[in-house]
């Protein structure tokens, strides 16, 4: 039901139910906000979206307030804009002022905020709060000093990723957001998904950097760099350089890294493949056994991680094989240095992933090779776009070139892992093959595709009436693992993403999370899939040679020592 | 006979709680009376056992009486009670004697317990500390006895919620029941409807005692119209306000009419299961609300089925970690969730989407405690106390530098000038009145000529104040205005829940401020002074944008403490900024020491004391102060034998 409000002498159009800044910013009126976030419960903590409604004594947030009929509304008062401004000036007299060498310079939404309101000075002195920057976990730096306590974190914390891990302590002038305990992010039940970077408005969390020792590597002579890049980076990075949001620049970013000086530059979509192959491999041999049903997928770390904490009980589910990046990681230090006539230590292995939990999985002690880790340095989406900046790339004038041989040649299967529900698409394709010996017939999995947090669905391959489940966000994993458990449902393999929508909205991307800019990147994955002519892994030719020359044949002892690994109960306080 | 004679668990609930046609044996009126201590066989001696009773001594009091008792050998009763509402008169120690009313003393301390007890044992009564004795009608009064009633802090009131306490055993379930208690609940569960609950309160003109004064009909009334399969009761006693103590007392002294009045509203608001949430820090509120929660049970008056009506109540006391802000009522429900205790925006109101998303009332243990009175009395007899707008009676805590500290229930109409004056007392020693402080720290500080203003919800909003929980603190010339400022928005600043900017950041520039307006650097830069006369031209400008900006009414309200001195003591601050000077002596930084030549022996004392060396002289010479490096502690002031030092 519509009725008619007053804004700013302006009678607009207003829905019963709705929030006034629902009503102002369907009607084009931009208001003011730091801690409000789309789709969840406003908290009305900072008090930016203030506005004046005629009747009442104080002013109103309106992320909160309901709109009601008898309103009449003034969102830029002289009285109103003071407020914003007074508030945002007192936030920003215990906030550093060190723009100049923060990580989000140029993109801090509290910098653009006192642009905005016109902030020149700081009007309010005195004693700030001195916190200790917590760089103890392998992924994400926390910097408190830099925390607005805007409760975004620890709402998306809490709300989607499901774990809990940030909340605020303590009160009055010495709240902040921290750890159950106040203890360093890598003893707390953190699970390193980088969500809380995605959504915080200043700089308090951003992910651990490897570039200093990346550059060093690079100029050093003696080392090889190969550096592959995941899926879902080459529908990304497009956004960071003004170009359209879900372009696939994948041949332009083949140029610009070899312009950078990296020796090889291959494509994690191989490896996807490769682990499909495992995985099929894996999920029949289990099927036929019926045993460990259902199996989860081991590709995001995060979920990984979250398993190993929450339900160790559960963890013979998991699938052994590694994840796409540490499968690479293990050709390239095995199969590709002895065909390059390299040793293992030689070469210095870069990931680019969107993904922070990825840099606490590189350094997993089950992800090293006789004391040597697979993947050494593991970038950013974030992170390779400042390097193809500092080292001076004009990305628009680059002639497109292909990835290296041989692992450069993907299927689109492999592709599809950027978004939610691929890996489940990608597996069924080669699971139809392998099980009944024929190709399948419609590529397209509708019901994978879906934006769900929960995803279930039956699929007949051959005899086997299989049940499958995707889940992104990881909170939705949760009803999963209780229903499993109490036997109420009937599945062979689940899919589990920590980030909703999967790796395309994954905590290493760009800033901030752009919901339409999300949809344009798995609208061109599925483009690709589309167009692209060998859409399932199996038919990867690099793939067979791989097994041919190399690897022998899926499941041999081979992968078993490179490609598979194990996974152990982790003991954190919950 | 003795009361185990006649009397059992059965006997009570089927002749007093259920048979209401009063057609009573006199054996069995003389039980009641025996139980209600009425009349007594042998001696019996009552001591306050409090907190505030305890703080004062009264437990050494209590093994001192026992000693005595066992010594001479003489049979008497110990009833430990609450407290009577006179706290500065603690240990209060009555004693009652078989055909006598009932003698109060005041000030009992272990080593007057000899005479007193010796004295009235032989049927004297000493001279000394004697508050004054009961009205009985039963028995004679005893001759040039004031009566209780007659002292000055007892005359102005009118005690309904207040009645029992310090008077009868808190944790005796017979003697409550006895006194006509758990009467009223039975008659609203088997007389009336939930509406007519409703409409008898709302007839009343009860209002919310938590600060707002909310029409408490009219807020079940809307909890009501919320269709939900359950609702929830929550009586809120996280009571944290400095100078407020009247929801601790009344638990301590009287829990039975708390979990009556419970009973009752959540009976009305159509819910089975009510929450008491009282903070931490009052463990002997805690221990006597579980021991009487116990009682009621094993009589049956809490659980399912109710004495056989086919209501159930179920009520579940919970205590909070002690933050300050537990006490706003959407924070206190978070906190009954397990969850941390911030506030929430309203609306939606508790009323609407409360505890566990189910519709919920909070009302605070004083409005509860007088429901029992309003079905008791009815509510004409209620409506007929107060004013036109407020009726009934308000607990007011009153301490500071007054003479009679405690907790008075007045009705409203009263004037606050009649409050510090009249029961109070008024000020300590001659002391010239300064101020008097209403409503905790988010209180307004008043000068005499406010004083005037008649207690009442509409009255006081008039002149923008408010009532708060009802704590008053009063202070004298001795109290620095600025001071007491900085004190409150510390206290802010600490309590705050942290969640709103306004109010976390702001409360931590005001009291920043207030901090450099009462501190004197010695060696203070221009850009120093700058910033603080930036400061204090921003303080008030900051406090207007916290009072309509913040989040609930604590961030609201939080800069009133300010507002109210800078309003009404603007020239303390003047003195503070421009001066550099406090009138009252209390900042330390600003004080400045000196030695007064002709007095001083040259002992050496205080220049071995001073810890930053600023005493100089020659040993049994006058010794001199250098102003610019005291640091105004005072040390010296207090080690100097020969009184040669003093505060300019």
């Amino acid at each position: 039901m519509f009725f008619d409000i007053e804004v700013n002498n302006k009678i607009i159009k207003a829905r019963q139910g709705e929030t006034i800044l629902q009503a102002l910013s369907r009607n084009g009126i931009k208001v003011p906000t730091l801690c409000y976030m789309e789709d969840f419960t406003p908290t009305g903590a900072c008090r930016m979206c203030v506005v004046e409604v005629e009747g009442m004594n104080d002013l109103a947030p309106a992320c909160s307030h309901p709109v009601e009929e008898w309103m009449k509304i003034k969102t830029h008062s002289p009285m109103v804009v003071k407020a914003r401004k007074t508030n945002l000036e007192l936030l920003l007299a215990n906030h550093p002022d060190d723009c100049l060498y923060c990580v989000r310079n140029g993109n801090c939404e509290l910098q653009k905020l006192a642009a905005e309101l016109d902030v020149k000075e700081r009007r309010f002195v005195g004693k700030r709060n001195k916190y200790k920057t917590d760089p103890s976990s392998p992924s994400i730096v926390h910097e408190p000093e830099k925390c607005i306590l805007c409760g975004r974190c620890v709402r998306i914390c809490e709300e989607v990723i499901g774990v809990s891990t940030l909340e605020f302590v303590r009160r009055g002038d010495s709240t902040s957001v921290s750890t159950a305990n106040e203890k360093p992010l890598n003893l707390s039940n953190c699970i390193t998904c980088g969500q809380c970077i995605m959504v915080c408005p200043a700089s308090a969390f951003y992910e651990k950097t490897h570039l200093p020792e990346l550059q060093e590597s690079l100029h050093n002579p003696k080392l090889h760099t190969v550096l592959h890049y995941s899926p879902a980076i080459s529908v990304t990075l497009a956004e960071e350089f003004g170009l359209k949001a879900g372009k696939d620049i994948s041949g332009l970013l083949n140029a610009a890294l070899r312009k950078i000086g990296f020796n090889r530059v291959f494509d994690t979509s191989f490896a996807a493949d490769l682990n499909i192959m495992e995985l099929a491999d894996e999920f029949i041999k289990r099927l036929e056994a019926d045993q460990n049903l259902p199996m989860f997928s081991s590709c995001c770390s995060s979920w990984v991680k979250f398993i190993e904490q929450y339900s160790p009980e559960m963890l013979h589910h998991l699938s052994a094989c590694k994840s796409p990046q540490q499968m690479m990681g293990a050709i390239v230090k095995s199969y590709y240095a002895e065909s390059e006539n390299l040793k293992p230590e030689e070469i210095y292995s870069v990931s680019v992933m969107p993904c922070t939990a990825k840099k606490f999985e590189a350094q997993r002690e089950e992800m090293t090779h006789k004391c040597i880790t697979d993947v050494d340095a593991v970038l950013t989406t974030r992170e390779l776009a400042k390097l193809i900046r500092l080292y001076g790339i004009d990305f628009h004038h680059n002639e497109p070139e292909l990835p290296d041989m041989p692992m450069g040649t993907r299927s689109s299967a492999g592709k599809l892992y950027g978004a939610s529900g691929g890996l489940t698409e990608a597996l069924i394709r080669t699971l139809h093959y392998r099980i009944t010996s024929k190709e399948i017939t419609q590529f397209k999995i509708t019901e994978a595709r879906q934006v769900k947090g929960r995803k279930e669905f039956k699929f007949k391959i051959g005899q086997y009436e299989l049940g499958f489940a995707i889940i992104s966000g990881l909170v939705n994993v949760k009803d999963l693992l209780k229903d499993i458990k109490e036997g109420k449902t009937n599945l062979h393999f689940v899919e589990v993403m920590a980030c909703p929508g999967g790796c395309i909205n994954g905590g290493g991307q760009p800033i901030p999370a752009d919901p339409t800019a999300v949809k344009a990147r798995a609208k061109t994955l599925y483009e690709i899939d589309e167009k692209d002519s060998i859409k399932a892994s199996h038919k990867n030719p690099m793939v067979l040679d791989l097994y041919q020359m190399f690897l022998k044949e899926p499941g041999s002892d081979k992968c078993k020592t490179l490609l598979h690994t194990k996974y152990t109960p982790r003991d954190v306080l919950l | 006979m003795k009361p185990t004679d006649l009397f059992s668990k059965e006997w009570l609930i089927k002749r007093i709680l259920l048979d209401t046609s009063e057609s009573l044996s006199s054996e069995e009126n003389e039980m009641l009376a025996l139980l209600r201590h009425d009349i007594v066989e042998q001696p019996v001696i009552y001591i306050g056992t409090s907190s505030c009773g305890v703080v004062a001594g009264a437990l050494k009091t209590l093994d001192a009486i026992k000693k005595y008792l066992e010594k001479h050998k003489i049979e008497t009763r110990i009833v430990e009670v609450g407290c009577i509402g006179l706290c500065s008169a603690e240990p209060i120690v009555d004693i009652q004697l078989p055909g006598k009313p009932r003698l109060s003393f005041s000030n009992v301390m272990p080593s007057d317990v000899e005479i007193l007890l010796g004295d009235l044992l032989h049927h004297t009564v000493p001279a000394n500390n004697i508050i004054g004795q009961f009205r009985s009608k039963l028995h004679e009064p005893w001759s040039n006895v004031q009566f209780i009633d007659e002292h000055p802090f007892f005359k102005y009131q009118k005690r309904i919620v207040l009645i029992n306490c310090g008077i009868s055993d808190p944790i005796n379930i017979e003697e409550y029941i006895a006194k006509g208690g758990y009467r009223s609940y039975l008659k609203a569960i088997t007389s009336y409807t939930p509406e007519k609950v409703c409409q008898i309160v709302d007839k009343s003109g009860l209002r919310g005692r938590g600060g707002r004064g909310f029409y408490v009909g009219a807020k079940w009334k809307i909890a009501r119209e919320h269709s939900s399969d359950q609702r929830y009761l929550i009586c809120n006693c996280d009571e944290s306000d400095p100078g407020a103590f009247m929801n601790r007392s009344v638990i301590e002294s009287d829990p039975h009419l708390v979990i009556e009045g419970i009973a009752i509203a959540a009976y009305a608001i159509g819910a089975t299961k009510a929450y008491i949430h009282i903070r931490k820090a009052y463990e002997k509120a805690i221990e006597q609300m579980t021991i009487a929660l116990e009682q009621a049970s094993k009589y049956g008056l809490t659980g399912n089925n109710i004495l056989g009506s086919g209501v159930n109540m179920n009520i579940v006391l919970r205590s909070s970690a002690g933050a300050y802000i537990s006490g706003e009522e959407t924070a206190l429900i978070r906190s009954i969730e397990g969850k941390r205790a911030t506030p929430n925006h309203k609306p939606p109101f508790p009323t609407q989407i409360g505890l566990f998303e189910k519709p919920t009332v909070v009302n605070n243990v004083e409005t509860l405690a007088t429901l029992p009175a309003i079905f008791n009395m009815g509510p004409q007899w209620y409506a007929e106390h107060g004013t036109a707008s407020s009726k009934g009676t308000k607990v007011f805590s009153i301490s500071g530098r007054v003479k009679n500290i405690g907790l008075i229930e007045i009705p409203f109409g009263l004037s606050l000038k009649q409050v510090v004056f009249d029961i109070a007392g008024g000020t300590k020693d001659n002391k010239v009145f300064k101020a008097l402080h209403l409503g905790g720290p988010s209180g307004f500080s008043l000068p005499e000529n406010m004083l005037d203003t008649v207690i009442d919800f509409e009255e006081l909003e008039k002149q923008g104040l408010s009532i708060g929980l009802g704590g008053m603190v009063v202070m004298d010339e001795d109290t620095c205005m600025v001071d007491v400022a900085r004190f409150f928005i510390h206290f802010m600043k600490k309590e705050s829940c942290g969640k709103c900017i306004p109010c976390r950041e702001g409360s931590r520039r005001m009291s920043d401020i207030i901090d450099n307006i009462t501190r004197n650097l010695s060696y203070e830069t221009s850009f120093e002074t700058l910033e603080r006369f930036k400061g204090v031209m921003q303080l008030e400008e900051m406090a207007e944008i916290i009072k309509i900006t913040s989040l609930c009414g604590l961030g609201k309200s939080a800069p009133n403490p300010i507002l109210s001195t800078l309003k009404w003591f603007r020239e303390e601050y003047e003195e503070h900024i421009f001066d550099r000077k406090c009138r009252a002596g209390v900042c330390q930084s600003l004080r400045k020491y000196y030695i007064d030549a002709d007095k001083c022996t040259g002992c050496t004392a205080c220049e071995s004391k001073c810890p930053t060396n600023a005493i100089f002289g020659t040993p049994l010479n006058p010794y001199y102060i250098i102003e610019e490096k005291c640091i105004g502690c005072g040390i010296c002031y207090d080690v100097c034998r020969f009184s040669a030092i003093f505060v300019k």
